[in-house]
C-alpha cells in the first residue's frame, strides 16, 4: 500500500492541487484535508499548500493556524509526522510555532515570480533525503512575504544545528536573512520553505523536476518509519 | 501566565472596570480599547521605508524615517481583563518575533 500524504485546503489556498500532483507523480497516495476537520484522516504526513490562506488577513498564516485541522498538525508533529509547509505553508507552520522565526515583507517590496536555483544545505531531513548535499536544484518561487526573518541567536543556532535546509543559490530574491529559503525542525521532520517544489515536477509545466525529490523523500521516510 | 520575552508589550493608561460590573448585563462597562503593534526596532520595514522615500520626493524633506504598523479597536465588555488583553495581543493580534504590542483601554462611559 502506498504511503497517504495529507494536503491541507484552507479558504485561500491555491498550490493544494499541485501539491496532489505531485505526490501522485511520485507514487503516494494525495488525501484531501479540510481546514474545518480535525482530522488527519490516518495519513502518513501533511503538505501544507502554498496560497493566501483566509486572504492573509491580519499576518500571513495568522488565522489559519488557528484552524481546526492545524491543532491535529501541530500534536502529529510533536510526535514525528514529517510536515512540509510551502510558501504560505511556511508561514503557517511559523505562526503555529512548528518552525522557528517569521516571513515577513520582501525588501523592496516587490512580489517576486521567478524560477530560482537552490542550494541544498541538508538532506538529513524527512523531506531531502533523495538530494545530494551541496546540490543545486532550480524551483519556482511566488511571494510577496518571503523574507526569512529571526533573531540572530535563532539564525546562528539553526546554522549550527545544521537546519538551514535550503539557500538561495544566486542572488538573494527578497533580502532573506542569511539567503535562508528553507529550514527545518530540530528533529529534521518539519520543513517549511517558500519556493515550490510542486511547480517542479515535470518538464512540461516547470522549469524542471527537482521538485519531486521531496515528494521521493518522505515517502522513504514514512515507509522506512 | 508566563511572559515569554523579555519584549513583552506594554499596558499604558490603564483604567480597569469595577470588580462588580461584569455580573449584570446592565451594568457592564463597554470599553473601546486600542492595540498598537510595530514592527520590532531591529526587523527591517521596507513598507516605512517606502513611505519615506516617497514623503522626501513629494517635498517633505524633515521626514528622516517612517515606521508601519497596525491598530486595533475592540469593544469589550467588563469581563474582559487586562490578563485577556495581554494574552489577545500576544497570542493572535502580534507576531512576538517580529512585533512589540502596546495596550490603552479608553472607557466608554467613564
Amino acid at each position: 500500500m502506498s504511503a497517504r500524504i495529507g494536503v491541507i485546503t484552507f479558504p485561500g489556498t491555491l498550490d493544494d492541487v499541485d501539491a496532489s500532483r505531485a505526490v501522485k507523480l511520485a507514487g503516494g497516495e494525495a488525501v484531501s484535508l479540510w481546514h474545518g476537520d480535525a482530522d488527519l484522516k490516518n495519513v502518513d504526513a501533511v503538505i501544507v499548500p502554498g496560497g493566501f490562506s483566509y486572504g492573509d488577513y491580519l499576518r500571513c498564516g495568522a488565522i489559519a493556524r488557528f484552524s481546526p485541522v492545524m491543532g491535529k498538525v501541530v500534536e502529529a508533529a510533536q510526535k514525528g509526522m514529517p510536515v512540509l509547509g510551502i510558501c504560505n505553508g511556511f508561514q503557517v507552520l511559523c505562526e503555529a510555532g512548528l518552525l522557528p522565526g517569521a516571513l515577513t515583507r520582501n525588501a523592496g517590496l516587490h512580489f517576486v515570480c521567478r524560477d530560482e536555483w537552490l542550494k541544498v544545505e541538508s538532506n538529513t531531513t524527512a523531506w531531502t533525503s533523495r538530494y545530494e548535499a551541496g546540490a543545486e536544484i532550480l524551483i519556482p518561487l511566488k511571494s510577496g512575504e518571503g523574507r526569512y526573518q529571526a533573531s540572530e541567536k535563532v539564525l546562528d543556532e539553526l546554522e549550527g544545528e545544521g537546519r538551514v535546509v535550503f539557500r538561495f543559490a544566486g542572488d538573494n530574491p527578497n533580502g532573506s536573512q542569511r539567503g535562508i529559503a528553507g529550514i527545518s525542525s530540530a528533529n529534521g521532520r518539519v520543513v517549511g520553505l517558500m519556493p515550490h517544489p510542486e511547480h517542479a515536477t515535470e518538464a512540461l509545466t516547470g522549469p524542471s523536476d527537482d521538485g519531486l525529490g521531496m515528494f521521493y523523500s518522505v515517502l522513504d521516510a514514512v515507509v522506512n518509519a | 501566565m508566563p511572559v515569554p520575552v523579555a519584549t513583552a508589550g506594554k499596558l499604558l493608561d490603564v483604567r480597569c472596570p469595577s470588580p462588580g460590573a461584569s455580573t449584570t448585563t446592565e451594568e457592564q462597562h463597554v470599553a473601546r480599547v486600542v492595540v498598537e503593534v510595530m514592527p520590532k526596532a531591529e526587523i527591517l520595514d521596507p513598507q516605512g521605508q517606502a513611505i519615506t522615500g516617497a514623503l522626501s520626493r513629494l517635498g517633505f524633506a524633515g521626514v528622516t524615517d517612517v515606521r508601519q504598523g497596525k491598530r486595533f479597536e475592540l469593544e469589550v465588555d467588563g469581563s474582559v481583563g487586562d490578563e485577556e488583553l495581554e494574552k489577545i495581543a500576544e497570542s493572535l493580534l502580534a507576531n512576538t518575533v517580529i512585533e512589540d504590542w502596546a495596550i490603552r483601554r479608553i472607557d466608554g462611559d467613564a
